[in-house]
């Protein structure tokens, strides 16, 4: 085993995902770290670290009863839980910390002792330069920049809308999706327009959930009663809070330098890879992420949808889960792209992959304002 | 914001002068002494090279549309989808706008259309620049 290996040992969501408006946002997080907890054999005094986004860890590690001797509160929208997994991991090394907690819980739909959206009011840069102009949440901002995508690359808007499609078809075997019935690109193409070319379907659901991980050394992980997962390589990144800004719509900068990064540290070539979560808040995300992770060449990655290798059966399957179209989007979703590569990994996901050696999971946070990517694998590295 | 209120931006002492120049009529990007970089939203520095020696300077207004989406969620007093755009000024940089005196149809709306700066009283402090067709509404 490489020096310096970590490890998931536990993972789980809360126990109800969707509507669950019987639980605070505070209790979806406990909700899911209890489950945590119990998936790893462990209780709150053997967690030592505290990672979480949207509260503060203070907010966490209290009501669980846990003393951290590390925690990290860094919140870069949905894609921070990548974020908390590779700072968890250096902390761990450095001897921060032995076992680190990572907590979501969003009532994105039922608002139970929910924050607001987040945003700097009327001072910041997007209230001064993008609000005045009409924007009404992620569904008018993070749409933008795709229709210079499909101009660049001459990419019709059939082919955004079929990634909804082809996610379906993985949600059909998820038990706990929340739209579960098949679709087809006509119903796509043809449901309530939201932000023009994106209709209802294109764009993420809004529900209610949580999940934690467990991260600890991999040299203890054989001692938890769930098969390890090992982290390979982590990558992060952040560019602009404004989607107006990024520096070429046809491209994350976040996305990439991630990516590389993760990437590199793994050793990992994209041979290699045997399945594939990108976090899609909209239709056109997983075509810049495969893009941008070095799946595709850039303008290839609508095609490359369309023509089925993401679908169940083809080469990469990608968003096994269904995604943030159809299986769940409580505001930050990074947390259950990464449940669902644990689940493959582990061999018990709904729609299981056969044989999954190594598992990409990469996150967006904002409007393509940040990035963040771990690559697993189960076998110590 | 209260529900049916107004949005209203809120000027810092870093963007004031962006603000004070659309009330006049302008059109306010910076410049960097140091790298020459045009640049946007206002800072009183360089985002290319870090440098303070930096100045403002009224752009031509002229511009071309980089990309949009139509919203069909519609703010109270709203009652039409309206294209919310970004636009890229002659110049280099990119803000976002929306695009009037054309129909907020994909047809009307084309990529890389020449634009022109206008620029509509929003409330009494402040002008919002906005942007329509080169030469005139089309069709």
């Amino acid at each position: 085993m490489k020096p310096k290996s970590i490890a998931i040992v536990g993972a789980a969501e809360t126990t109800k995902l969707g509507v669950v408006p019987e639980m605070s946002e505070l209790m979806l997080h406990a909700d899911a770290a209890l489950n945590a907890m119990a998936d790893a054999g462990l209780g709150p005094s053997d967690i030592d670290g505290v990672a979480t986004a949207g509260p503060w860890p203070t907010d966490v590690a209290h009501y669980l009863g846990i003393t951290p001797s590390w925690v990290d509160g860094t919140m870069v929208g949905g894609c921070s839980f990548m974020l908390h997994v590779r700072h968890a991991a250096a902390a761990i090394n450095e001897g921060l910390c032995n076992t680190v907690l990572v907590t979501h819980g969003e009532s994105g739909r039922s608002r139970v002792g929910a924050r607001g959206f987040g945003g700097g009011g009327a001072t910041s840069l997007v209230g001064q330069f993008e609000q005045p102009y009409g924007i009404m949440g992620p569904t008018t901002m993070f749409t933008i920049p795709a229709l210079r995508y499909c101009k660049e690359y001459d990419v019709g808007i059939e082919k955004l809308a079929n990634v909804a499609v082809v996610q379906r078809e993985w949600a059909h075997q998820n038990p706990r999706a929340s739209l579960q019935d098949l679709t087809s690109l006509d119903e796509v193409m043809n449901a309530r327009m939201i932000a023009w070319p994106f209709t209802k379907p294109m764009c993420c659901l809004v529900t209610d959930g949580g999940g934690a991980l467990i991260l600890t050394r991999a040299d203890r992980a054989r001692d938890f009663p769930q098969k390890p997962t090992y982290i390979l390589g982590t990558g992060e990144s952040v560019e602009t809070p404004l989607v107006s800004q990024m520096e070429d719509f046809t491209t994350s900068r976040a996305f990439r330098v991630s990516g590389q990064k993760a990437f590199a540290e793994s050793g990992v070539s994209h041979a290699d890879v045997d399945h594939l979560m990108i976090y899609d808040a909209f239709a056109h995300l997983p075509i810049y992420g495969l893009e941008d992770l070095g799946f595709c060449e850039r303008g290839e990655g609508a095609d490359f949808i369309w023509e089925r290798n993401t679908a169940p059966g083809g080469k990469l399957p990608v968003n096994t889960n269904g995604g943030g179209l159809s299986y769940m989007h409580s505001g930050m979703y990074g947390m259950y792209a990464l449940q669902e590569g644990v689940r493959q990994i582990r061999g018990v996901a709904p729609a299981q992959i056969s044989d999954v050696k190594i598992s990409v999971v990469h996150g967006v946070g904002g409007m393509f304002g940040a990035s963040g990517t771990i690559i697993l694998g189960n076998e110590a590295p | 914001m209260a529900k049916g209120k107004k949005f209203s931006p809120v000027p810092t002492p870093e963007t004031q002068h962006y603000w004070d120049g659309a009330k006049r009529g302008e059109l306010l990007i910076q410049q960097c002494d140091d790298c020459s970089t045009h640049y946007f939203p206002p800072r009183p520095f360089c985002p290319n090279c870090g440098s303070r020696n930096v100045k403002v300077k009224k752009a031509s207004g002229k511009a071309t549309l980089y990309s949009y989406v139509i919203s069909h969620m519609l703010r109270p007093g709203q009652e039409d989808p309206f294209a919310i755009a970004v636009v890229e000024l002659e110049e280099g940089p990119r803000m976002m706008t929306n695009i009037v005196d054309c129909p907020q149809t994909p047809e009307a709306l084309l990529l890389d259309m020449p634009l022109e700066v206008t620029f509509e009283e929003w409330d009494e402090t402040i002008t919002l620049p906005k942007f329509k067709p080169a030469g005139g509404a089309t069709s």
